[in-house]
């Protein structure tokens, strides 16, 4: 099995996402958030937010646009039968609430082969409408061998 | 927050139908998390839970223990085994040190002797 690394510091164009209300509250309830902040206009802007606050991890759903295609580029080639998510890691700026406007690059990162595995990591690179840098994501894919 | 100190333990059960409601909220669709038939038939057990909704347990054990979302600065994890609906998830959160401000938190979850999330690594502002 052979890996290729060309794919290795490829920037994929620039994704964007509008952040909804409702999508916040969707996402909200389906973690289970508790926080009004998430759910509660009224709460969060009595916090002094301009709208519902999205939860840290709502990065899944605006990198989303992002990520899937650069994930599924066949020029990276992973082979999704054989994939599992092996690895995450977050980092956050800024919060994001409903309204923001989020623009996402993601590079290949590193492609590499260790076990027999093949290790695919993407990184993520996610900005406001005000060029705030609110969070960078490390995807790690794992890909079993033959 | 001080070193040694436990966090509370977040506890929480996904329902029968809990991956397809975060299918739709995340935007995930791998019939693994959807579909029994599907996920028989490449070898799991049955429909099984999506990782990142595992992961957004542990942010949220965070993010409650430290008192709101803006805390939360960092959080790495990595995914073991399978989780599955209608077993009870619990995230467990020891501060491992703090400097500055900033509580460094070793997290994991599991469902009953299962880690389906290793290696949890929180940072958190707690100034």
């Amino acid at each position: 099995m052979s890996r290729s690394n060309e794919a290795v510091g490829r920037v994929f164009p620039a994704v964007g996402y509008a952040v909804g209300r409702e999508k916040i509250r969707e996402y909200a309830n389906a973690v289970g958030e508790r926080n009004p902040l998430h759910t509660d206009l009224d709460a969060a802007r009595a916090a002094g937010h301009d709208d519902l606050v999205a939860p840290p991890m709502f990065a899944v759903v605006y990198t989303s646009p992002a990520i899937g295609p650069a994930m599924l580029d066949p020029g990276v080639g992973i082979d999704f039968a054989r994939m599992v998510h092996g690895a995450q890691e977050f980092s956050w700026g800024p919060l994001v609430v409903a309204g923001d406007e989020i623009a996402t690059v993601v590079e290949v990162a590193d492609i590499r082969e260790r076990g027999g595995m093949g290790f695919y990591v993407f990184e993520s690179r996610s900005d406001n409408q005000r060029g705030e840098r609110v969070s960078t994501g490390t995807w790690t894919c794992i890909v079993r061998g033959d | 927050m001080e070193a040694g100190e436990q966090l509370p333990d977040l506890k929480v059960t996904p329902d029968r139908y809990l991956t397809v409601r975060y299918a739709g909220a995340s935007g995930d669709f791998n019939p693994i998390h959807i579909d029994d038939e599907f996920a028989r038939s490449v070898g799991l057990p049955g429909r099984i839970l999506h990782g990142l909704w595992t992961m957004a347990q542990v942010a949220r054990a965070q993010t409650e223990a430290a008192g709101g979302p803006e805390r939360l600065k960092r959080l790495s994890v990595q995914f073991r085994g399978m989780g599955v609906p209608e077993e009870e998830v619990v995230v467990t959160s020891t501060v491992r040190e703090v400097s500055d401000g900033v509580a460094l938190i070793d997290a994991e979850a599991r469902q009953g002797d299962t880690r389906i999330v290793r290696r949890g690594e929180a940072e958190v502002d707690c100034s």
